[in-house]
């Protein structure tokens, strides 16, 4: 059914409001990669066949939705409208589940259970996880069932491209984007309205274009794929809104192959809207015309950055360029292109709902909005977090992850990805934006917040990064490439003890030097995880140096395990040993044999009487 | 004057013609950028980044490579200042600890007074500069070379390291080549194709149809050497 005028659209909404029966409950189920990964396929067909065997079917009903944020606690079941959250379902309880729901009671041994009073906490608002974020993109998840056009359209979606139809003026919608202050959400942060005004103003010629990049590459992050995956629509909306603002007159979404559900949800998306006239020519009988296609990324990290984007969607290797010129001026084909991120084209319909005016309310000074980080590595809570632009690293880290995962206490997170970089806890009172994370040396990027504790060893992280990146750098300019390899090379050296102080004083230089002289953002920022260490973390790589130590116990050839007198001979260790280096009587100390050891940390973990030690 | 951009470099106040590179302007007016992957006649690429110059003003400039830059109105060039050079000498330091068989390379290693190398000394015999590539694609219209892979693992070649039917053997890639002048110990001297001189590993021939092959090296320092 191809809808013809806005008013026909109108009538759909309405249509679809009625149906909406607020006295039903709804079992809102996460199932998005995550989710799926850790068993959301079974409590769905458990909560289906409660419904049926239980005939509550008309009281209560299944919503299988996109990843909602809180992986760490997948499975869950979320009842709307109350809001009661159940963490880490199993299928067997699934009914009780569903039982309660249809009677508005709650199963209380089943939600979440306060760390300190055990206390039952079962609405998601109080979980301390949810407590402190303001999910504006996030919460839509839950609302939408993303393989059904109709259900983004009865949560309120596609109102704000109706208004912007309606008011028929790209002028006033390019003030509002700049009104609301939004930033792209990237990583570099590159005011959005001031991208559209100029892609406006660029001659219309023949034709334009408008690219979402979601590309997400860095490792840690999962926010994009997040959003695609549970939210298409809103992506396409955004994009949709740009085009009657800047005259564009195709979109291409750049998704990463390695993102299979993302895929499929997007083109059951674009086929949908499609076909109800939302995309294509003359957009619900206005003069726009929009289309939209995908085109898969084949798992290069450089393509993420926007010139070597558009390479690869021309169909050439991902490469970047020089700019001058910008691809606002020269994009894809030569032709003007407007390039954004997923997270970026999320926030352009709530812009436009609410107000540039209340969008600009939330966050900081020049930084407003929201923004979405994964919220990964030695952490109580991980999973995506939404949060004002502005809150301080301490409240992320402590008050919404939870704190340590483990006994050691957290030394830094390193936010931004591969090629951000660390910030120690002495800074976490740090806000959270983009200006005052480039001060403290590491950038927004696309959102990744990887957490490190003592038992991590920033020597070895800056190593991994680098690693990553003497991989993934395009290769193109000789500084990146060589640079990076070469600063590997000496990390590696440093982390395996045969590290000197001339060492440092070149990976220093050298860092600087690559920071300076490569073409695109990636090779300029790569040098970024040996510089934020080196500035934060210098002792740490002198231990390394000149004692020849890894205080975090992480680098191998620096450490040595050793069973102290703690040892009660119960062979535990000698039994996991892979490599038979640990020898003793039974309920005598055991030895280890430093020359056999491999160490694999097998004995540490079998120990439980803390008589392994690592030296 | 029409068409024509007014720009500071090193301090004087010129004006050059509207679509040139800082290179050419840089070059038009006599002060010197040392250039590997540059050649005239070729697409700018960028790839060596030892022709960067420092543009804009402290604390908000910063370096860029001036074979693909444009040349804009009003824009401040420095192409010699302390920031380009130490870039400049950590390159050629890269470079040389790369490729130290490369003849210019250790010529522009002198100009700059690099006397030590504190890298893992390493043989390699391309710098990845792309003139080849270009060369084949822009000049000879054949396409038979190109790159592969990424990151370390970025080579050139032929598509599947296959003999490529495009390949005429006109030997324009190792004419350009900057890195293969000195690599011509060739292990077996009657295959080489003027018997000093071999690209060890040519990409686009295989070691047999050498003798069809042109040298344009001339004069070819291998072969001068092995006069002697």
């Amino acid at each position: 059914m191809r809808l013809n005028s806005l008013e026909a659209f109108a009538e759909l909404r309405a249509d679809l409001f009625n149906g909406m029966e607020d006295a039903v409950r709804t079992l809102v189920i996460p199932a998005g990669t995550c989710g799926r990964a850790s068993g959301a396929e079974e409590v769905i067909q458990a909560a289906r066949k409660a419904l049926l065997q239980d005939g509550i079917a008309d009281s209560v009903r299944v919503r299988v939705t996109g990843c909602h944020g809180f992986c760490e606690m997948e499975p869950s079941i979320l009842v709307l409208p109350d809001g009661v959250f159940y963490p880490r379902v199993k299928p067997e309880d699934v009914e009780r589940i569903a039982l309660a729901a249809s009677r508005s009671e709650i199963v209380e041994e089943l939600v979440w259970a306060d760390a300190d009073t055990s206390a039952p906490i079962p609405l998601q608002e109080d979980i301390p996880f949810f407590k402190k974020q303001r999910r504006a993109i996030l919460s839509r998840s839950e609302r939408v069932n993303p393989e059904d056009i109709e259900s983004y359209i009865a949560s309120g979606g596609y109102a704000a491209l109706f208004k912007v139809l309606e008011r028929d003026d790209p002028e006033w919608v390019i003030g509002e984007v700049k009104a609301s202050g939004l930033r792209g959400r990237g990583g570099a942060g590159f005011p959005t309205g001031m991208k559209w005004e100029m892609l406006a103003k660029q001659p219309a010629g023949d034709g334009k274009y408008l690219v979402c990049n979601a590309d997400e590459g860095d490792p840690g992050a999962y926010m994009d794929r997040s959003v695609l995956e549970g939210n298409p629509h809103i992506i396409l909306e955004g994009m949709l809104i740009a085009a009657c603002a800047t005259g564009a007159t195709e979109g291409i979404i750049y998704v990463r192959n390695e993102y299979p559900l993302a895929i499929k949800h997007l083109h059951l998306a674009l086929e949908q809207a499609r076909e109800l006239g939302l995309l294509g020519h003359n957009i619900l009988g206005t003069d726009y015309s929009f289309d939209i296609r995908v085109v898969r990324g084949a798992g290069a990290f450089v393509c993420g950055e926007e010139t070597a984007l558009i390479r690869s969607i021309e169909g050439s290797m991902g490469e970047p360029r020089q700019r001058p010129p910008f691809p606002i001026q020269r994009g894809i084909h030569g032709k003007p292109t407007s390039i954004n991120n997923v997270e970026t084209w999320a926030n352009i319909p709530i812009i436009l709902e609410q107000g540039a005016e209340l969008f600009a309310s939330v966050g900081a000074e020049r930084n407003s909005g929201t923004k979405i980080f994964s919220l990964v590595g030695k952490i109580k809570n991980t999973g995506l977090v939404e949060v004002p632009m502005g809150m301080t690293i301490q409240e992320i880290v402590y008050d919404i992850g939870g704190g340590p995962s483990g006994d050691s206490n957290i030394k830094a997170v390193q936010t931004g990805g591969p090629s951000g970089g660390c910030i120690p806890a002495s800074r976490f009172d740090l806000p959270i934006d983009y200006d005052s994370l480039a001060r403290a040396g590491s950038i927004m990027g696309s959102g990744g917040m990887i957490v490190m504790d003592g038992r991590t060893c920033v020597v070895d992280v800056a190593r991994y990064f680098m690693g990553f990146l003497k991989d993934e750098s395009c290769g193109k300019c000789f500084t990146c490439r060589k640079g990076t390899q070469r600063m590997y090379e000496l990390l590696d050296d440093i982390s395996s003890g045969k590290g000197t102080v001339e060492h440092l004083d070149l990976l220093e230089k050298l860092a600087l030097v690559v920071k300076d002289t490569t073409m695109c953002g990636l090779g300029q920022t790569s040098a970024n995880p040996v510089l934020s260490t080196l500035r934060y973390f210098r002792e740490e790589y002198l231990d390394h140096i000149e004692n020849k130590r890894c205080p975090a116990g992480v680098c191998k050839p620096l450490i040595r395990y050793t069973i102290n007198e703690n040892c009660t001979g119960c062979r535990a260790c000698a039994k996991n040993c892979p490599a038979d280096a640990i020898s003793g009587e039974r309920k005598q100390r055991h030895v280890i044999d430093a020359e056999k050891c491999i160490k694999c940390g097998n004995c540490l973990a079998a120990c439980k009487f803390n008589a392994v030690e690592v030296v | 004057m029409n068409g024509m951009i007014n720009m500071t470099l090193n301090g004087l106040a010129v004006s050059v013609e509207k679509g040139m590179t800082i290179l050419e302007a840089a070059k038009f007016y006599g002060f010197p950028i040392p250039t590997l992957c540059h050649m005239e006649g070729l697409s700018p690429y960028g790839a060596c980044r030892l022709c960067v110059v420092e543009i804009g003003e402290a604390p908000r400039s910063k370096l860029v490579t001036s074979c693909t830059y444009p040349v804009e109105e009003g824009i401040i060039v420095r192409t010699a200042s302390t920031r380009v050079l130490r870039a400049r000498r950590m390159i050629l330091e890269l470079l040389l600890a790369s490729c130290p068989q490369s003849k210019i390379i250790q010529d522009l290693a002198a100009a700059h007074d690099i006397r030590q190398q504190r890298f893992r000394q390493e043989h390699e015999d391309c710098i990845l500069c792309g003139l080849c590539v270009r060369m084949c694609e822009e000049q000879m219209m054949a396409k038979a070379i190109g790159f592969r892979y990424r990151g370390e693992k970025r080579s050139i070649g032929t598509p599947f390291d296959l003999h490529s039917e495009e390949c005429r053997l006109c030997g324009a890639c190792m004419y350009v080549c900057p890195a293969c002048q000195l690599r011509c110990t060739y292990t077996e001297p009657d295959k080489a194709i003027c018997g000093g001189c071999a690209n060890l590993s040519p990409p686009c021939v295989e070691k047999e149809p050498f003798d069809d092959m042109m040298c344009y090296m001339a004069p070819c320092v291998a072969c001068e050497i092995k006069k002697d």
